[in-house]
């Protein structure tokens, strides 16, 4: 493997969220390595979606911070998490029913579309040789994810398991250095799984870029994740690689059930 | 171009290739979809190219008269390798893309292969799975990199390393691939191409550059193809059907070869590129006829009887007016109208809009279909041969087209009919031999130079040829009636919703057959009807399923009583498969031909239940899924009695 386990990106410490009364995290701390493929599990209403959400800044903690290469964000936002590289996907794909495969890609370059919009309306000069740039590299997208023969089709009339594929494709063409992945195999037959745990090893591969999932399958979890953080309600039970997790008493009384 | 001298003729596939580079350097020779973007190649890249991966392959050590074994799909690479190895004086071998590892390992070490050339990472892994049974196997080359990165075995190499390291080598050895080429002779083996073995083991079929340059020149000949034309490349390269069209006859006149982006979107790029020049085994003209009616049946009423009505006209009137023969005025009106409403939007959306002649081989089709394509202004024909044959037998001249005939001898063809109806054929075209085999090859040859088809056929009274089976396959019923089983399976397959069939007969009382239902289109005739079905297996044993089978059957039989001798074969029993048969369980061969004694063997419990008069039958079948993993399909057959029609028999 030519992929190395680099230092800590990604640090969050001792965060909380609360919505009202409910907690939905409390004083959860764990990190994530450069390169490295992060799982997040846990049963329904764990906290897992409400991490990834406070990931990228859609949720702000009441407490507790995020260090993002050393930076500290005591908030977090959408933007400025893009900005800083991180993208990602969708428990229910969030996608652009009426438009076409290429056209949402491409709506994952718009933070990188440098060219004014008066510019792009006339698609002149600059935007021009913008567009066309950007288109290439959503191209690149399409190739790396296999999907050229659905290239112009309207996403809504797209089979599910395609349609994630095309939301992973979206979050790539952002070039992300942290990728979180919220459920990328929900809903998925096998063959689907497969394909898509060969595009999450790839992207991790060949891009080196980080990987922060969160998943139900525990085959898939234990085969593709280097380490695995356990949460239930809002707590962190366990933080280890694959088989610590697995051996993890709590963990196997919290999650697995007793017939694991 | 040092490569060709100008005394030299044209006798070869480098040295047309040389030609070309000098002759049309700047025209567009090859293109590929890559990222979005059909790329090309004019005759002068494609020259470098191969003079890259010619001297490339010199430095590695590979030397004249070698095999070399090129396994991927239809990629310029591909085919400049062939090209490249040819400049050598080597022997190409391409292989089906889709073969299992095991396949290949009995054409690699047949073949004695020290090089293989493959596509991309998916191959590469099945050439590594066998590679502790090939002693030979010293270099691998890929074409496409994604997914190499961590394959560090030093006998697999990049295929640019390789065309870097010729661009080095000819820099050093200027005049090598010169003297390569001129010492390169006509009646060398330009390609080995494996047969797909209906019977026993593949042979490998030994082919000159004689023979392949002879048929490719004739069929450019016979329909005025010229250097202007566009073909889509997108079947199997090991298939002799694509050496002809996409390679010989490519390089013989010099027109463009275009490679699709990949298998799933064929229909885009055929669109796209808008071939002139179209060459199609029947099933894709079947499947694009399917997926027409399927979505006309869900457009709007009004659109529908536009539709239906201007069909009418054309399976009236189309085809003769393809073949330009008198046609009324009244019809003729009907007709360009329905070029504007139907036809030519049709033609557009098949993207078969610019085609000039379009070809069908390789197995029987369809009377409706191949009318279907010609009366919307498609001219579709047919022709006749196989791989021992350089696929150039017969041919369908423009305006003489009989629906169940393949056509005249082609020009240079010789054909003749032996006594027990077997399909004779001597000229340039033929084999060399079939490699390490000279016991087949003398079997394959008669004492006179003709080659056996091994097919039976007769000639009609305008000289046309007709196909009824294969020879060995001819057999007799138990009351000596003549017993064609591919002729039942033909009509039966001309049913859309029977995807294969199998029928038995050979010296018993009454015919049987196996059916394989259709799933695209007896699926949706299921949605419509609103049976609910999860799968194949469930669907296959439908009663209401089985009453559309019964029905194409009748219709069949109600057939064959007209057909005098052919009328004892009328269909008593049969049953639908609960799977479909598969090449991966070795059912049908890659090119999708019934393996009927395999079949008949594997189901014999079937067969005996159809004979013994049993109204059903328990099987369990092991089967192999794609990924390789093995699982069984079990089931209760059904088994039917179908209404057979008493035969006229003459007042004895």
């Amino acid at each position: 493997m030519s992929r190395e386990i680099g230092e800590v990106i990604l640090d969050l410490k001792n965060v909380s969220l609360a919505f009202g009364g409910v907690k939905a995290l409390t004083d959860i701390s764990f990190d994530v390595r450069e390169h490295e493929i992060r799982a997040i599990i846990g049963p329904n209403g764990a906290g897992k979606s409400s991490m990834l959400n406070v990931i990228n800044g859609v949720y702000r903690p009441q407490q507790g911070e995020i260090v993002l290469r050393g930076r500290r964000f005591a908030r977090m936002n959408p933007y400025k998490a893009a900005q800083a590289g991180i993208s990602r996907t969708f428990q229910n794909i969030a996608l652009f029913k009426g438009m076409s495969v290429i056209d949402n890609i491409m709506t994952g370059r718009n933070l990188k579309i440098r060219t004014n919009l008066l510019l792009q309306a006339l698609w002149w000069g600059p935007a021009r040789r913008e567009e066309l740039a950007h288109r290439a590299k959503v191209e690149e997208v399409i190739d790396f994810l296999e999907i050229q023969h659905i290239r112009k089709t309207p996403v809504g009339r797209l089979p599910y398991g395609l349609q994630k594929r095309v939301d992973l494709g979206r979050a790539l063409a952002m070039e992300p250095s942290i990728l979180l992945l919220d459920e990328p195999m929900a809903g998925m037959n096998v063959e689907e799984k497969q394909d898509m745990c060969r595009f999450i090893l790839d992207v991790n591969d060949q891009f080196g870029t980080t990987i922060v999932l969160i998943e139900h399958d525990m085959g898939v979890v234990m085969d593709i994740s280097d380490r695995v953080v356990v949460l239930d309600y809002g707590k962190k039970i366990g933080d280890g690689d694959p088989d610590a997790v697995r051996s993890n008493p709590e963990v196997v009384s919290a999650y697995l059930g007793a017939g694991h | 171009m040092p490569e060709l001298a100008s005394t030299q003729a044209l006798d070869t596939f480098p040295r047309l290739l040389f030609h070309h580079a000098q002759v049309r350097a700047s025209k567009t020779a090859m293109r590929e979809k890559d990222l979005g973007i059909w790329q090309c190649w004019t005759w002068l890249e494609v020259a470098a190219e191969v003079r890259a991966l010619a001297c490339g392959l010199a430095e590695m050590g590979f030397t004249r008269g070698e095999n070399l074994a090129i396994v991927g799909d239809n990629r310029p690479r591909m085919y400049m390798m062939m090209a490249a190895v040819q400049c050598l004086g080597g022997v190409p071998v391409p292989l089906y893309q889709d073969a299992v590892a095991n396949e290949l390992l009995f054409v690699l070490l047949d073949g004695e292969i020290r090089f293989v050339f493959v596509e991309d990472q998916e191959q590469v892994d099945k050439v590594l799975e066998i590679q502790a049974q090939l002693p030979h196997l010293e270099h691998l080359f890929y074409d496409d990199a994604r997914g190499m990165r961590h394959y560090t075995q030093a006998f697999i190499h990049d295929v640019r390393e390789l065309m870097a390291m010729g661009k080095i080598h000819h820099r050093n050895h200027p005049d090598l691939l010169a003297e390569a080429i001129a010492s390169g002779h006509a009646d060398d083996v330009s390609v080995m191409l494996y047969t797909s073995g209906t019977t026993g083991k593949p042979k490998g079929v030994r082919l000159t550059h004689r023979a392949f340059i002879a048929a490719a020149q004739g069929g450019v000949d016979f329909d005025d193809l010229t250097d202007s034309e566009d073909i889509l490349s997108y079947l199997p390269m090991a298939w002799v059907g694509d050496h002809l069209f996409s390679y010989a006859q490519a390089m013989v006149a010099g027109f463009t070869i275009n490679c699709p982006e990949s298998a799933e979107t064929v229909m885009n790029d055929l669109r796209e590129i808008g071939p002139t020049y179209y060459f199609a085994p029947p099933r894709v003209f079947e499947n694009l006829l399917t997926q027409v009616m399927i979505r006309m049946e869900d457009a709007s009423r009004v659109k529908q009887k536009m539709f239906h009505y201007f069909m009418a006209v054309a399976r009236r009137c189309g085809a003769e007016i393809l073949d330009q023969r008198p046609v009324g005025l009244a019809d003729r009106l009907r007709y360009a109208l329905g070029r504007m409403l139907v036809y030519g939007p049709l033609k557009n959306v098949l993207g078969m809009s610019r085609i000039r002649v379009a070809y069908t081989a390789g197995a029987a089709i369809g009377p409706d279909l191949f009318r279907f394509y010609r009366s919307i202004g498609i001219n579709l024909k047919q022709l006749y041969g196989q791989t021992e044959t350089c696929a150039y037998v017969c041919l369908q001249p423009d305006g003489q087209i009989k629906f169940d005939s393949v056509g005249r001898p082609a020009p240079g063809v010789e054909v003749r009919i032996a006594e027990n109806g077997e399909i004779l054929v001597k000229g340039a075209m033929l084999l060399k031999e079939y490699y390490r085999r000279p016991d087949a090859t003398a079997e394959a040859i008669n004492a006179d130079g003709y080659f056996m088809t091994g097919d039976a056929g007769l000639f009609d009274d305008d000289g046309h040829l007709k196909i009824i089976d294969r020879a060995k396959d001819v057999g007799k019923l138990a009351n000596g009636a003549m017993y064609a089983p591919n002729y039942i399976e033909n009509k039966l397959k001309f049913f859309q919703h029977i995807k294969e069939a199998v029928v038995f007969g050979d010296r018993r009382t009454m015919v049987c057959a196996f059916v394989n239902i259709d799933i695209g289109a007896v699926g949706n005739w299921a949605e419509r009807r609103g049976i609910a079905y999860s799968g194949y297996t469930d669907l296959a044993a439908k009663p209401e399923v089985y009453g559309l089978i019964e029905e194409c059957i009748e219709q069949v039989n109600r057939e064959l009583v007209g057909e005098g001798v052919l009328g004892d074969s009328q269909i008593h029993r049969f049953l639908i498969l609960h799977k479909e048969l598969d090449p991966d369980d070795d059912e049908l061969t890659r090119t999708r031909k019934v393996r009927r004694n395999f079949v008949a063997e594997k189901y014999a419990v079937l067969i005996e239940a159809l004979y013994a008069g049993r109204q059903s039958q328990f099987i369990e079948t092991a089967v192999k899924f794609e990924d390789g993993r093995q699982g069984k399909v079990a089931a209760d057959l059904v088994i039917r009695d179908v209404r057979t029609f008493p035969l006229a028999r003459k007042a004895a």
